[in-house]
């Protein structure tokens, strides 16, 4: 995301990271939000290019935790055997633990909440200009629910999401496909449309699908979820889309 | 948060409890009653979709509670109340009077709810019927 001043704000460090990295020589500031710690969320990390540039400094915020620092978590990744740098080599990159809260960057106001997701696991909202994004890429809203959606106070990422102009959000699993993995922290296409319509959102970018669906199949999928949807637009979420808010 | 949600620790929470058959209370962080379950409206005398959510102020008095051997109990030595003010487990063997009109003899053993980031949520009180 970029905004208004200039800063480039980078949701999640996924395998694109490495992409991105080489298109940021000119930036001063970077910050990189990370939902959770899960590989598919920090994989790209030590392949972005900022990171070893001294120049260019990096914060880096992610969820806290009750036994070790950010910076501690990301370090079992970020040394030796698994990588030859370690997290104190880079002198240019700042850790910040994030408990639920609002913090500002540049004029962007950043709210942090944690949602419904095995282990700790933050969504954000972004706010600039009276524009908002909601990121809630792992995201399971319905676990357990008797009456989902039908209560906005009781239903998790609802507070970072309502009245979003762009929602991206988990559409990982069809409704076959989430009977069979309740509580594995992720929606399926019923439950991302209702969630959607629930928060009154304008567009939905579907996001973190299923690496197991084609190109076919995702496209076949998002034609029903189109037909279905009501009150908003989806934009499916692909390598490169651009989207101006 | 820029719209009311309750913080997903009690979302999680209540939907744990909700599926349990052990009576179970939660009162959000400044003591408003904000739900109780299935196996929790047989010992209250009513259900929560008809009496509840319950502010706090609106709280006191709503059930009578005694002590065991029906010597008053103050306010302050309810186990929810200890929990909620002191922040620290609190238990007791009670006797209340539900809305049905019925005295029941339970323990109450009341539990603070603390999030990551030392952030206090509210508080989980769940209750055993004894013999009275």
């Amino acid at each position: 995301m970029n905004g208004n001043e200039g800063r480039l704000i980078v949701l999640d460090a996924g395998s694109g990271m490495r992409a991105l990295g080489a298109n940021v020589e000119a930036a001063e500031q970077v910050d990189v939000l990370i939902t959770h710690l899960h590989m598919d969320h920090i994989q790209g990390l030590p392949f972005f290019a900022p990171l070893h540039n001294p120049d260019i400094r990096v914060d880096v915020w992610g969820p806290i935790s009750t036994t070790q620092t950010l910076s501690e978590r990301l370090n079992r990744y970020l040394s030796p055997p698994l990588f030859p740098l370690r997290v104190r080599d880079l002198s240019n990159v700042v850790f910040h633990d994030v408990p639920p809260g609002t913090f500002e960057l540049d004029g962007i106001q950043v709210t942090a909440d944690l949602v419904s997701h095995p282990g700790p696991t933050l969504g954000y909202r972004l706010e600039e200009s009276g524009k908002v994004l909601t990121y809630l890429p792992d995201h399971e809203p319905a676990l357990g629910m008797h009456n989902f959606p039908k209560n906005p106070e009781w239903t998790s990422g609802y507070g970072l999401a309502s009245g979003a102009d762009l929602l991206i959000h988990d559409s990982q699993y069809t409704d076959e496909e989430y009977s069979e993995r309740i509580g594995w922290g992720h929606s399926s296409y019923t439950h991302l449309l209702a969630f959607a319509a629930m928060t009154g959102c304008r567009t939905l970018m579907t996001f973190h699908h299923d690496p197991d669906h084609s190109d076919q199949t995702l496209d076949e999928a998002h034609e029903r979820l189109r037909a279905t949807s009501q009150g908003f637009e989806i934009v499916a979420g692909t390598h490169g889309a651009v989207i101006d808010i | 948060m820029p719209h009311q949600q309750q913080p997903v620790e009690m979302i999680l929470l209540r939907q744990l409890a909700s599926y349990l058959a052990i009576p179970m209370w939660m009162m959000d962080d400044t003591g408003n009653l904000i739900y109780y379950n299935e196996a929790a409206e047989g010992l209250l005398g009513i259900r929560f979709d008809d009496v509840g959510p319950i502010t706090s102020e609106n709280l006191v008095g709503a059930w009578h509670v005694t002590q065991l051997d029906g010597s008053d109990l103050p306010e302050y030595d309810f186990p929810v109340v200890t929990a909620l003010s002191k922040r620290k487990p609190a238990h007791q063997a009670i006797r209340f009077q539900g809305m049905d009109g019925v005295w029941r003899a339970v323990e109450v053993t009341a539990l603070p709810i603390e999030g990551q980031g030392e952030r206090f949520l509210g508080v989980l009180a769940t209750f055993w019927e004894v013999e009275d």
